[in-house]
């Protein structure tokens, strides 16, 4: 479903020239859940980020269903409307409301009629749990609610892929569980899922594939069972090891 | 608590004993020069009565009915019919009750409330300020997004509009629109002005717009084009509404400026409030009258906009 084809993308910061990631090639089936984990800086969001063009990649491929994402014949727009993407600091629109943020891109992009995206919202919103507050604004949301309405706005694309990108590490620690559980439906629902996360518990139980990413470059992948018990790298055994 | 008050009411004691100080101050100083003041010859360039020559319509016939030592009523019964009355001046009747009258007699004059100078000034300036700001929105708006476009040509061109604009004197500005671009595009004086002070102010504005989009986080713009929205449609509906919530206070502070830099157009023998007052003024001889008033119609224009700015803010911060 996502094919990445050795790519790399570079930041010039001031002077320097940084490698956030750096001939990076790994791909992702249909259904199947991979959580990509890391230090800080190792390029794993720029990676995620990347695969819906949020970052231009400087050489390599990035293919979605066979299309060329980086083409200049691909309507990146169109590609956009079928990924979805959670941020890390939620991102939604403060001057709307909980319905009027899922229901924008659903009536400009995807043009339903504001009845059937309203029917969507209502659904989504009874899906994330969080029915009772369609007519609040972000503000008046905890972290845990906001990062779910985001979910819910994503998913009301219809979206082949949805893509997170830290999506609990802005949270309290008692709002990480209700975000993770509709992650984790998600997942069993079948969605295709890329995952940046330092939630190694949700990794365990959900993830079919774990990539872990150092200095730009990918450098271990497997199951969670191989990265739990039997890392191959000394980074990897490392990280793991500060990190649990 | 009430020592509080009480020292509060002192402090606005103290304010309004400051003003009328001063105001005793600037009289003491007028007396010392002897100047006269002639208030009382102010209020006709705002309105004044004037007469009109009234004249008949038809051929008919003239009944008139005396109102009182000035004024009389006048009844025309024309031989198609019709009919017409007015008011006109008693000493001005050109003809006697029954008389019958042609189309091309004068009948009387009429006495009609006329807008002064300072009136058609003030509605000049007020146009000049309108149309201006209207334009420097738009202007403003499209060279505020050139400002942060990522194309080299776009981003240049906004660029030095923006510099050059802001680097040279609006006077210096308005003679070159006036007779420069006035006469190679034919403008009038009126477009002239307007022109001058609508990309005068389209400079100040794109920076204000350009500080208000980039004030706005840069994950909004891509929450909203990871939805798949395209650049306009994130432009619109998520980055300028919250930006322009935040440029109201500066970006009405600009408009507030641009009524008062208005004044500068009587240079190009725009008849604005100011020139207005400076024709006033030769004829009248009452400088100090004159300009006092002016003055505080400018202050009335500027106060009731930032009233209206206050009030709007208001309502916008109540939506959330």
């Amino acid at each position: 479903m996502i094919r990445i084809d050795n790519i790399c993308k570079t930041f010039i910061v001031g002077t320097h020239i940084v490698k956030a990631v750096d001939h990076c090639s790994t791909h992702v089936k249909k259904g199947e859940v991979v959580v990509v984990i890391g230090p800080s800086g190792s390029g794993k969001s720029t990676l995620l980020r990347c695969i819906n063009q949020l970052e231009t990649i400087d050489s390599g491929n990035i293919l979605i269903d066979g299309v060329d994402i980086s083409s200049r014949k691909t309507n990146i727009n169109k590609i956009r409307a079928e990924v979805g993407m959670v941020f890390q600091s939620f991102n939604l629109f403060p001057h709307k409301s909980v319905r009027e943020n899922i229901n924008l891109a659903q009536m400009k992009v995807r043009k339903r009629s504001k009845v059937e995206a309203n029917e969507k919202t209502d659904a989504l919103l009874k899906k994330v749990d969080i029915e009772e507050k369609a007519h609040a604004y972000p503000s008046q949301l905890s972290g845990g609610q906001q990062q779910r309405v985001a979910i819910a706005r994503a998913l009301a694309m219809d979206p082949k892929i949805m893509l997170f990108d830290e999506p609990t590490s802005a949270l309290d620690p008692e709002m990480v569980g209700e975000v993770l559980e509709v992650m984790l439906t998600l997942a069993k629902e079948g969605m295709t899922m890329v995952v940046v996360s330092h939630e190694m518990g949700f990794a365990r139980e959900v993830a079919d594939t774990v990539v872990m990413m150092d200095q730009g470059k990918i450098i271990e992948v497997g199951n969670p069972e191989h990265f739990f018990t039997n890392p191959e790298k000394d980074r990897t055994k490392l990280f793991l090891s500060q990190i649990l | 608590m009430l020592s509080e008050l009480v020292k509060k009411l002192l402090w606005y004691l103290s304010l309004v004993l400051v003003l009328i100080a001063i105001g005793w101050g600037l009289t003491v100083m007028t007396d010392r020069i002897e100047y006269k003041w002639y208030w009382n010859r102010v209020p006709q360039y705002f309105f004044f009565t004037g007469n009109i020559e009234k004249f008949a319509a038809e051929n008919g016939k003239i009944k008139i009915q005396k109102i009182d030592e000035k004024f009389s009523q006048v009844f025309l019964t024309y031989d198609n019919g019709t009919e017409e009355s007015f008011k006109v001046l008693t000493k001005s009747l050109a003809f006697k009750d029954g008389d019958r009258v042609t189309d091309i007699d004068k009948v009387g004059e009429l006495q009609v409330l006329s807008k002064g100078i300072l009136i058609e000034g003030l509605i000049t300036t007020l146009e000049l300020s309108v149309y201006s700001s209207v334009l420097g929105i738009i202007i403003g708006l499209f060279a505020g997004l050139g400002r942060i476009s990522k194309n080299p040509l776009i981003k240049g061109l906004s660029t030095i509009y923006v510099e050059l604009i802001r680097g040279t004197p609006l006077l210096v500005q308005i003679f070159i629109f006036y007779f420069f671009l006035g006469t190679i595009l034919e403008f009038d004086r009126f477009a002239a002005g307007t022109m001058a002070l609508a990309v005068f102010v389209g400079a100040y504005v794109a920076e204000i717009v350009r500080a208000g989009i980039q004030s706005v986080h840069p994950g909004q713009m891509e929450a909203a084009r990871s939805l798949g929205m395209n650049y306009f449609q994130a432009m619109s509906n998520i980055i300028l509404p919250q930006a322009f919530k935040r440029i109201m206070p500066p970006l009405a502070g600009q408009f507030i400026s641009l009524i008062k830099d208005s004044s500068l157009v009587s240079v190009i023998a725009l008849t604005d409030l100011t020139k207005a007052a400076r024709e006033v003024i030769t004829s009248t001889f009452a400088t100090f009258e004159i300009w006092f008033t002016v003055a505080g119609m400018y202050l009335v224009l500027t106060f009731s906009l930032s009233l209206a700015v206050r009030y709007i803010e208001r309502r916008y911060s109540a939506s959330d």
